[in-house]
């Protein structure tokens, strides 16, 4: 395999990043990052959330483009960029949320994906290609290309999307970017997909391959790329690698368990909350008071489902109950936290407008009064709670949607995994307030995809296919045992990577 | 100074400010002579479209594609309702009125019936509602034009020391609109549900019952108007609505209400009443026709909304 | 293929129904329609209105609204019952230009992220005026090409029906077979994927306004054709006939899911309710509110039909 990359080293590069830097407002997500790939290397890409993966995945297809360093194709220092520029250069792009059009049938998509489909005739030859990809990548799939998308199933979209991306219409892919391409396809449908990126690459092309498991990344790529904080902090050929020594390159804070917290007596009480099984299947879900469940499980598998239903049920959409049940911290921020024309005050004292006011009307004394209660016990870093919620950090406008759910009454918090992205100064402070609040006797039923929180969880639910398919207590609570259990559905023959 | 750019930053100066320029150039050309009578039918006429453009602002608060088509046919069956009801006597005035606020409740509550059964758009919602409101209209009136009460009609064509009374009427409803919408709960959970409907719902707010408040509070504006305008004009016709569809919605668009919800105001409806009533009159000064006067109302609607700006769509 | 008809087919089976049944209906109380002239009369305005629902329909396909429908087509109207006649190259200038201010519109929208509704809510005011302007008191006089086209009696099958498979086979052929369809489709199905693919939005939005603005201008003429005159206010309720005929024929207000056969059918249907109401001796005081009626049972039929097709997926 050393022979192999020296010989491609000597090649023109498909891409050459060179000192790249991007920065979100106040947030700087990419910091100087050097990336080269050439032609015949399957570069893994593993790093957290946050850690700006995404980000210069960006640049390299032009979406995005650079506040500082530069981008070359194929050695063009001062070529063309931006999107339609990096696609003529043969780079195409498997997203993390999926990106076809739900209302065309899968040959239109195609055309969508391959402007150089043209002229007549181009129905044929889109199914062509598209058919022979998929039969080529996935034997023995069973995807009716003139259905429409929306109709096909979460996994069989992410089939025809992966198809698309390799598809030779009249120009063939140089450089395929996986952004988590395995992440609703079983286990078999991933082997089938691992083992064409490795054809794909041994016949020249490249490939960046960003995952979770690593796992994966260790048996597929030919280098793996390590960032964190938005640096490069590993650049190696994958045989230097263990996974050991990848989670450790990484910077992985090893969670302490906190075992003072394990000796309270939780489950002798009476539940706070039990729910049957969801959709009929799997296990039932139960929370005591002052306890910590955590819900796991690989992303998009029903926790953020559960946590969303579990709260329409138990508040009112036609009239506001006296005394509010549960709270909710949002993890999708732009989606369903922050109200973006508002000041950071009105943001956090919107769940508990009706306890600041008489007769309905706003006592606005009392409303500034808790926005520096909250300022000064979650640190919220701004010299005026006025300010747009929009001029705060992402770390910061979680903090104040964390204010926001603590401020409401209710003895349930639920938390829709807010840590995404978030720095982990941020983290620490969030976590003691959690821990303390729950000292207090709240619940905190927390979603979350990083290992470290869900370590910290006096319970943990492991979900799988929108069912909790295992629960952890305690001491059983460990990255292994929370793998294993997320694909008891999906894996029985092989052995979790 | 200060002061001076705090007001600057107001979205509704603009039309405030567009409106004493426009007086004052009508002024200038007729020469003075008839400022105090331009005032008095300005403040008169935009007190109709106020009234209206104060549900809609509502209405259009919540967010995109929200807008109440059903205006001008609710205030077309209340004018129509309330009269014959009244029949002329004054006994009748108060139970005129407690009919025309019923039959906006009942409105409102049909139109968000229909949004929210058949998950509808707004804008089919309330037109299809429109539709039969304007029917019912239709059967009631029957063609016949029944004079309203005599109080009624001298309450509201005359004046209070120069002011006429509908636009004390108007001021009132507006200062209650104000306070609904800056300082009581209900405007804060409106104006989170025009931002966006999910963070409202998962930070505890009714989303549904809001929005149903909503559509009654403005189907029973548009219902009061049509009272009040029926009683003005000396009867009710079939037509009065139809021009305050439009009008309702550009009042409040002109007035620096963000049309992508959630950020709205009651001072710029009066200053965008005023403009366009002002506006009309000025370019009949100048003997200008009505092609010319509609095709300008539309040029300075697209211009506002170009110059206030869209906000970001959001990723729905 | 049996599941690939439960999507596209099924969306097309409510127009289709309601059609059907309106014309059994209307056969049912007046025998005498079922024959040429009686089609001919029961489908004479449907072309005017199809053209109009056909432009709508273009519009709602990038997920915008456009409220100026009405006041465009009878401007439209107005030009060519003015213009057209006496001085057709300046009729056509105008015509154009209106079609590129139509695309510009588009852009604009796309550009500055605006609501398309309160743009062409303004946009009506401006084609109202300057319809009055061009037309002040009704009245003029329709081309002659325009004139013959429409009152011509093609064997068998009266014109109306005829022009409605055509535009409804051109429409479908533009709409879902070319490449420029599936890009418009995929702009309102998912924007930003197909931003991504290296496609501009810009044009996208553009072409489909300016399409959408040229079935409109015939709309205008094929009505001028059939009415021989024209006054500013004489299409004002298509704006809400095309709307209506889009969603009667299964289209949806955002997500790029349309059906251009479903919006003919949808623009017959509503056309025939008229005449149906009329055979019903529904008094006309209700007949407004009775085709409020009919759009919202369709709508329910329609909302029952998405559960059905949800539950059947579901399992």
């Amino acid at each position: 395999m050393n022979q192999a990359m020296n010989s491609h080293s000597q090649s023109v590069p498909v891409v050459e990043a060179r000192d790249v830097k991007v920065s979100f407002g106040a947030v700087r997500a990419l910091a100087g990052v050097d990336l080269v790939i050439r032609p015949g290397e399957c570069v893994g890409l593993v790093g957290h959330n946050g850690a700006g993966k995404s980000t210069i995945v960006n640049v390299i297809n032009g979406g995005l483009s650079p506040h500082e360093g530069t981008i070359a194709y194929k050695g063009e220092e001062r070529g063309r960029t931006g999107i339609a520029a990096a696609r003529g250069h043969g780079i195409r792009c498997v997203f993390q949320e999926l990106s076809l059009c739900p209302n065309l049938t899968v040959i239109e998509n195609t055309r969508i994906m391959h402007r150089a489909l043209t002229g007549w005739g181009w129905r044929g030859r889109a199914a062509a290609a598209i058919r022979s990809k998929l039969d080529e990548i996935f034997p023995g799939h069973r995807i009716d290309c003139s259905r429409a998308v929306g109709d096909l199933s979460i996994a069989e979209r992410q089939m025809v999307e992966i198809a698309t991306a390799f598809a030779d219409v009249g120009q063939a892919p140089k450089l395929v970017i996986l952004d988590e391409p395995t992440s609703s396809l079983d286990a078999s449908l991933a082997e089938q997909l691992l083992a064409h990126v490795r054809t794909y690459v041994a016949g020249g092309g490249s490939v960046i391959f960003i995952s979770h498991i690593l796992g994966e990344v260790l048996s597929t790529a030919t280098r793996i790329v390590v960032m964190k904080d938005g640096r490069v902090v590993a650049d190696r050929p994958t045989a230097e690698f263990t996974q050991a020594g990848l989670v450790q390159a990484m910077g992985s804070v090893v969670a302490e368990k906190k075992d003072a917290r394990v000796a309270r007596a939780l489950t002798t009480s009476e539940p706070i909350l039990s729910l049957p099984p969801r959709h009929g299947r799997g296990l039932p879900f139960k929370a005591f008071r002052g306890e910590l469940v955590g819900l796991a499980g690989l992303s998009g598998h029903g926790q953020t489902d559960m946590l969303v239903d579990l709260y329409h049920s138990r508040s009112g959409n036609w009239l506001r109950r006296g005394n509010p049940q549960v709270a909710f911290v949002a993890g999708d921020r732009g989606y369903n936290g922050t109200f973006p024309l508002w000041s950071i005050l009105n943001n956090l004292s919107v769940a508990s407008l009706t306890d600041l006011s008489r007769a309905s009307l706003i006592d606005e004394r009392h409303e500034v009064e808790l926005g520096e209660e909250w300022k000064r016990r979650i640190a919220i870093r701004t010299p005026d709670m006025e300010n747009g919620i929009l001029s705060l950090s992402g770390g910061n406008q979680q903090k104040v949607l964390f204010a926001r759910a603590l401020a409401v009454r209710a003895p349930i918090v639920l938390m829709d995994d807010p840590m995404r992205g978030v720095d982990i100064g941020t983290k620490q402070e969030v976590y003691d307030i959690v821990r303390s609040e729950a000292e207090n006797g709240r619940t905190f039923i927390w979603y979350s995809t990083e290992m470290d929180e869900i370590c910290i969880c006096d319970r943990v639910y492991v979900f799988n296919s929108g069912a909790i398919v295992a629960e952890l207590t305690r001491n059983d609570i460990n990255e292994e045992n929370i793998l294993a259990a997320s694909f008891t559905e999906a894996v029985t023959r092989e052995a979790v990577a | 100074m200060n002061a001076l750019r705090l007001l600057v930053q107001k979205p509704w100066i603009w039309s405030f400010a567009a409106t004493a320029i426009v007086w004052f150039i009508t002024i200038m050309f007729t020469g003075g002579a008839s400022a105090a009578g331009l005032s008095q039918a300005a403040l008169t006429f935009a007190a109709f479209s106020i009234i209206v453009g104060i549900g809609q602002m509502f209405v259009i608060t919540l967010g995109p594609g929200n807008i109440d088509l059903s205006v001008p046919a609710m205030m077309t069956l209340s004018g129509t309702v309330a009269l014959k009801l009244m029949g002329v006597d004054n006994a009748m005035i108060l139970p005129g009125l407690g009919v025309a606020v019923l039959l906006g409740v009942a409105v409102g509550i049909g139109n968000y019936a229909f949004i929210k059964l058949l998950r509808i758009p707004p804008i089919i919602a309330t037109l299809s509602m429109s539709f039969i409101v304007q029917s019912m209209a239709i059967w009631t009136n029957r063609g016949i034009r029944i004079k309203p009460p005599a109080l009624l009609a001298d309450f509201t064509t005359s004046s209070f020391f120069g002011i006429p009374n509908v636009a004390i009427v108007a001021f009132v409803l507006s200062v209650i609109a104000w306070v609904l919408l800056q300082k009581s709960v209900y405007g804060r959970w409106i104006s989170a549900i025009g931002q966006s409907i999910p963070a409202a719902r998962m930070a505890g707010i009714p989303v549904d019952g809001v929005r149903l408040a909503t559509y009654v509070l403005c189907a029973v504006l548009a219902s009061l108007c049509g009272y009040l305008l029926a009683s003005f004009s000396g009867g009710a016709a079939l037509n009065m609505g139809s021009e305050y569809l439009l009008m309702s919605i550009a009042v409040v668009v002109i007035g620096g209400t963000a049309v992508a919800g959630g950020d709205s105001n009651v001072p710029g409806i009066w200053g965008a009443s005023l403009f366009l009533f002002l506006v009309v009159s000025m370019l009949n000064t100048y003997g200008l026709g009505a092609g010319i006067r509609l095709v300008m109302t539309g040029i300075i609607i697209i211009a506002v909304i170009m110059v206030a700006g869209g906000r970001k769509r959001g990723r729905a | 293929m049996k599941l690939n008809l439960s999507t596209d087919s099924v969306r097309l089976l409510i127009p289709a129904l309601s059609l059907t049944v309106l014309l059994c209906a209307v056969f049912y109380l007046q025998p005498r329609a079922m024959s040429y002239t009686g089609l001919n009369l029961l489908f004479n305005l449907a072309v005017p209105i199809t053209l109009a629902t056909i432009a709508q329909m273009l519009i709602m396909t990038v997920n915008d609204l456009d409220l100026s429908m009405g006041t465009f087509v009878s401007f439209v109207a107005c030009v060519a019952a003015t213009f057209l006649p006496t001085d057709p190259l300046i009729g056509a200038a105008i015509l154009l230009a209106a079609i590129a201010a139509y695309a510009v519109l588009g852009i604009v929208i796309h550009v500055r992220e605006l609501p398309s509704i309160v743009v062409t809510l303004g946009m009506s005011f401006v084609w109202g005026g300057l319809a009055v302007l061009i037309l002040p008191a009704p009245g003029g006089q329709a081309p002659v090409w325009a004139r013959l086209l429409m009152t011509s009696k093609p064997p068998l099958v009266p014109m109306a029906i005829v022009a409605s498979i055509v535009i409804a086979v051109v429409t479908h052929f533009i709409v879902m077979r070319s490449s420029f369809g599936v890009l418009i489709r995929g702009v309102g199905g998912n924007t930003r994927s197909v931003e991504r693919a290296g496609w501009s939005i810009i044009a996208a939005r553009g072409g489909a306004y300016a399409l959408a603005a040229f079935f409109a201008v015939l709309a205008g003429i094929a009505l001028v054709g059939l009415t021989t005159s024209a006054d500013a206010n004489i299409a004002l309720r298509y704006t809400l006939l095309s709307i209506a005929g889009v969603i009667l024929g299964g289209g949806e207000f955002v997500g790029g899911r349309v059906s251009p056969v479903g919006a003919v059918i949808g623009a017959l249907t509503l056309t025939l309710a008229g005449s149906f109401l009329s055979f019903l001796r529904i008094s006309p005081d209700w007949q407004i509110g009775a085709q409020g009626a009919i759009l919202i049972i369709v709508l329910a039929l329609r909302l029952l039909l998405n559960r059905l097709e949800k539950r059947e997926k579901g399992r």
